[in-house]
């Protein structure tokens, strides 16, 4: 598997550490039914998803990956500051 | 036997079984054997039959022999792979005594009871025989070659590449494809399993283009090999597709030469844009009665040793096939001088043609004999008459399957082709590869090069390139011509799995018993399970499950093809990551310093750190430990701690940033102050916990634990990126920039004010101060911090000064009875003040639960406080942080035994919680510990059980405050 960081160019999946799907933090005062969704509910889908990658044997960058669960195909990374995964941001 | 007129290459002599043969330079095992007479290579799996070899390529199933001795023996290497060269040392498997006399071959006449199904059968009960009795017993009697059990001296390594084409196969496709692309300018890169390239070429006697086709063959490899954009990989298996474009491929680098430092193989691992498949077609044998004796081989594979190698492998032949692909056989044989003792086809109306030796047509081999080799066929005449034909050699071909392996490794399954009785790929099967030729179902070698030269072109076309006219040129067209024949009928054993020893019957036997799916009956009968996957027989055993169950073959369908195509040794695999590989070591800069003290040490992490410090006199190591202790708690001690996590961070937003990251408040952190902080993930619990200074008004110096420092890197670049680009804030790890010593206890600032050019005193360096000083002249940091409970520093220089300042640190304790303390003394000592390590923040563990909720700052956002506000989060009856004191004379306390009330059984429906970390306290004379106990705080001075039910101890023990030692904090202030 490659993953196209904006910054290095593609590379190979083993230089990247995987967080987990790219949810956004809600606000402190979003109430317990949105951080109970930000930190333990997760779709599982068939097909396109959207996840976080950590450049973590390249530059350091935080990315989100969108790529295909079932014929595994990456369409693409954008930077994670770029991702507007803060409630508020995006 | 040699039938070659050319000239003899250079002799190489090499040992079989201990007797010295010679070969010529690009022989193989099998074929320098098959020169010298020898036809029996091997016994089989299970019943121990003698076996000769069946191909000249990868699929091998028979021939499979141990190369070299003692660790460097190599177990399971086929003969046609493995080349021979000067002093190479080849051993048979499987057989014992010897080759030629096998007593295991007893299994053979025991063969009724031992069909498909017998070992599930009968090896049922009593179940306790099976480890002790039955499987030691059947592992001995089967299996293939053993390996040393020694540690593997050999070197592998592993390399990436990338290509805009990959083609895969240097046969007339391949190298037809490869020159196509390359002279449009791409970047090819050609990969072919065999040494040489040309794959089928060199074992045919046609012409491409009006040369011979290894001339032909001799021109391509020379063109490309002069040409910067084309790497040529011979002796290459591409062994596996992936997601992306990626595919795997073993080169066998050395196993052609004698032992040497250079790897024995690389795993590659390609990127290609385009992936071109001209992996060929594999041979296919007909079942029919002791069709497995040494002498029996697939036709094509005769050719090979003929064309190739100019062996025959014996100087009579008969040649038995379903297509005409198998009359080449006998018409190449003929012409090298072997007698033909008879041309078999199962077609009546089979055009062979003016042939001036015996022809069957419509007739069928229906039996073989021979003990250790053949001696003689029976044939089925057309008109039914049986006729024994005397011959060593007999050449079967039941046509060929394209090699489909590669595009069903991302979930393809291969298509039926009716008109070639085969399985072709399914196209598109794997994003970016085609298959051409021969493994697309292409047999002409004209057909091949124009298929090859066509994909090629699409290819540099969809890449953006414009396809040079490139001459495809006149080959071989003949048409192939089957009519399939899987198993001839008859009563005795027809093999189709020669390497799991399968019959039809055993197929059979599966469908009787309902094992009716081709997967099922797989398993049942070992069915393509050896290391050959069943390259040569799968598809005729499928064939003869689709007709015993009445179904079609297209419906029977396939097993699931998965990587590796051919077996790669796990040390190719794992290449680059055994021993230091696998786990680097992180050395301090008083590594040296404390071997020099003879230190044992030990692994924190990847970091190596003293355990402790023996002296003379000193026989065990918590003598040493427990003065080590005495030394910090009385006098002085010196300790590296540079295997925490130091991160450098700056910025103006700094503060916010350990705002958002620390529970408590760090941007009101006066500069020169260091604050104690503790790390939440976001559901609440305790991620890491260390301290933070600040060194001026825009610098922080991060402390973490040795174990998380990955971890909260990792962490301050997810908050810092993903939740707030927006901040002005930059860091970066500094923990192998600077060396830091912990030097502790009440005489710990007389010793240090003996080095610092400017002495510190308690107002100017209280208790969590922090700052630059100059120590021997080198600008350095001190931090008064403290882990040990005492009068305490850290004191770091940057890590080129490390070694030299822990030598006179050291010297200066030692003057005052103190000394260097290793780790078993940092855990004594912070467990008597109950510091916590993560051997209490395991991930389960709250602030809360280590009596720190308070530290969660009510005045900002942090990681973690909305969760960690959860009410079953600050439940009073969760298991809670408490000391444990042993009730009663010394007693042994152990970290991870569980604590029950007294009087409760010892079971978990009674657990009220558990120990995490125990030492021996030389200052209280006791073993105490640590450990999380349901309302914990709340039940101080309760006596209650800890149980170890491993190491069957039971002590009674007493609830009591984690900090055993100088509970009001006056020691550190001091």
């Amino acid at each position: 598997m490659r993953i196209p960081c904006p910054l290095c160019g593609e590379r190979d999946r083993r230089e990247f550490y995987y967080r987990g799907a790219a949810v956004v933090r809600p606000a402190v005062d979003a109430g317990p039914a949105a951080w109970d969704g930000y930190v333990h509910l997760r779709d599982n889908p068939v097909g396109r998803t959207r996840d976080l990658w950590h450049h973590e044997a390249g530059c350091g960058a935080w990315l989100v990956v969108t790529r295909d669960t079932v014929t595994h195909e990456v369409f693409g990374a954008e930077l994670a500051a770029a991702a507007g995964l803060r409630e508020g941001t995006s | 036997m040699r039938v070659s007129t050319q000239a003899p290459g250079e002799v190489v002599r090499f040992r079989f079984d201990g007797v010295g043969y010679t070969g010529r330079v690009g022989d193989t095992v099998a074929s320098a054997l098959l020169a010298n007479g020898v036809r029996l290579m091997g016994r089989s799996f299970k019943y121990h039959r003698p076996r000769g070899v069946l191909s000249a390529g990868s699929e091998e199933p028979n021939a499979l022999v141990t190369v070299g001795r003692g660790a460097q023996a190599e177990p399971n290497v086929r003969a046609t792979v493995q080349e021979i060269y000067e002093g190479l040392e080849v051993r048979s498997q499987s057989a014992w005594p010897s080759l030629r006399f096998d007593a295991m071959a007893v299994n053979d006449l025991a063969a009724p009871f031992l069909g498909a199904g017998f070992y599930y059968k009968t090896f049922m009960w009593p179940k306790a025989f099976w480890e002790k009795l039955y499987e030691p017993v059947i592992r001995r009697a089967a299996g293939l070659g053993a390996l040393s059990g020694k540690h593997n001296p050999d070197t592998y390594d592993s390399a990436f590449a990338f290509c805009d084409l990959l083609v895969i196969g240097a046969g007339p496709s391949g190298l037809m494809a490869a020159r196509v692309a390359a002279e449009a300018g791409l970047d090819v890169i050609l990969c072919d399993e065999d040494f040489e390239m040309g794959g089928r070429l060199l074992a045919e006697v046609e012409d491409v283009g009006g040369i011979p086709a290894q001339d032909w063959v001799a021109e391509q490899s020379a063109a490309m090999a002069a040409m910067p954009n084309v790497r040529l990989m011979s002796r290459t298996t591409v062994t596996g597709a992936y997601d992306g474009g990626v595919y795997g491929a073993l080169e066998r680098v050395t196993h052609h030469l004698p032992r040497s430092a250079a790897p024995l193989e690389c795993f590659w691992r390609i990127t290609a844009k385009r992936i071109l498949l001209c992996a060929g077609a594999l041979e296919r044998p007909i079942a029919f009665e002791n069709n497995d004796r040494p002498g029996i081989m697939t036709a094509g594979a005769v050719r090979a040793y003929v064309n190739r190698w100019g062996v025959a492998p014996a100087k009579t032949v008969a040649v038995f096939g379903n297509n005409d692909d198998a009359h080449r056989t006998a018409r190449d044989l003929h012409a090298a001088g072997v007698t033909i003792a008879a041309l078999i086809d199962a077609r009546a109306d089979a055009d062979v043609g003016d042939v001036p030796y015996p022809v069957h047509l419509g007739a069928q081999v229906i039996g073989s004999k021979g003990r250790l080799g053949l001696s003689g066929i029976k044939v089925r005449t057309a008109n039914g008459k049986v006729e024994q034909i005397a011959t060593e050699c007999l050449a079967v071909s039941g046509g060929w399957n394209p090699t489909v392996h590669l595009t069903c490794h991302m979930n393809g399954r291969p298509q039926w082709r009716e008109d070639i009785a085969a399985f072709v790929p399914t196209p598109d099967a794997v994003p970016g590869l085609e298959a051409v030729g021969a493994c697309n179902g292409t047999f002409s070698t004209a057909g091949c090069l124009a298929e090859g030269a066509q994909a090629a072109a699409r290819v540099v076309v969809a890449l953006g390139g414009t396809a040079a006219q490139v001459a495809v040129p006149q080959a071989e067209d003949a048409p192939y011509n089957i009519s399939p024949l899987w198993a001839v009928e008859g009563k005795g054993r027809a093999w189709l799995d020669f390497q799991n020893d399968v019959s039809v019957k055993d197929i059979k036997q599966a469908a009787v018993e309902n094992f009716r799916s081709v997967e099922h009956m797989k398993r049942y009968t070992t069915q393509g399970m050896a290391t050959d996957q069943g390259k040569n027989s799968n598809v005729g055993a499928l064939a003869v499950l689709a007709d015993a169950t009445g179904r079609g073959i297209p419906e029977t369908g396939v097993t699931t093809f998965r990587p590796p195509y051919s077996p790669i040794a796990i040390a190719a695999l794992g290449a680059g990551s055994q021993g230091k590989g696998f786990a680097p070591q992180r050395l301090t800069t008083s590594h040296a310093g404390s071997l020099a003290r003879n230190a044992p040490m030990i692994e924190a992490g990847l970091w190596y750190r003293p355990s402790y410090f023996p002296r003379e006199g000193e026989t065990t190591w918590r003598q040493s430990c427990d003065r080590e202790v005495g030394c910090v708690r009385n006098s002085v001690g010196i300790c590296d701690v540079s295997t925490l996590g130091k991160i450098d961070i700056q910025g103006p937003d700094a503060g916010k940033l350990l705002d958002l990251v620390y529970t408590g408040m760090f941007s009101t952190l006066k500069e020169g102050r260091v604050r104690y902080g503790l790390m939440l993930r976001e559901d609440g619990t305790v991620m890491d916990d260390g301290t933070c200074a600040r060194m001026g008004p825009a610098h922080y110096v991060m402390t973490t634990t040795t174990a998380a420092a990955g971890d909260v890197m990792r962490h301050l670049e997810f908050v810092t990126q993903a939740l707030h680009p927006e901040w002005d804030v930059a860091f970066t790890s500094v923990t192998e920039q600077w060396a830091q010593f912990a030097v502790a206890g009440p005489q710990s600032r007389a010793l240090l004010n003996d080095l610092l050019d400017a002495p510190v005193d308690n107002d100017s360096w209280p208790f969590m101060a922090c700052g630059e000083i100059s120590v021997l002249g080198v600008a350095g940091r001190l931090f008064r911090i403290s882990f040990s409970g005492e009068h305490a520093y850290e004191i770091a220089v940057p890590a080129r000064y490390g070694a030299a300042l822990f030598e006179v640190l050291v010297k200066r304790a030692e003057a005052m009875q103190g000394g260097a303390y290793g780790m078993e003394a940092l855990n004594v000592l912070r467990i008597e003040k109950g510091h916590i390590t993560h051997s209490e923040i395991h991930g389960r563990v709250t602030a809360f639960d280590v009596g720190m909720a308070r530290m969660i700052s009510p005045k900002k956002d942090c990681i973690g406080k909305v969760l960690a506000g959860r009410e079953g989060l600050v439940d009073p009856l969760r298991e809670r942080l408490v000391g444990l004191r042993p009730v009663g004379a010394v007693k042994q306390l152990s970290a991870g035994a569980h604590i029950f009330d007294a009087g409760a059984a010892h079971v978990h429906a009674n657990d009220q919680g558990y120990v995490t970390s125990v030492c021996f306290s030389p200052d209280l004379g006791v073993m105490i510990g640590l450990g999380f106990v349901k309302g914990g705080p709340d039940r101080m001075g309760e006596r209650m059980v800890v149980r170890d039910h491993v190491r069957d101890l039971t002590v009674e023990v007493e609830l009591c405050s984690p900090v055993f030692i100088d509970p009001e904090g006056g020691r550190v202030r001091g």
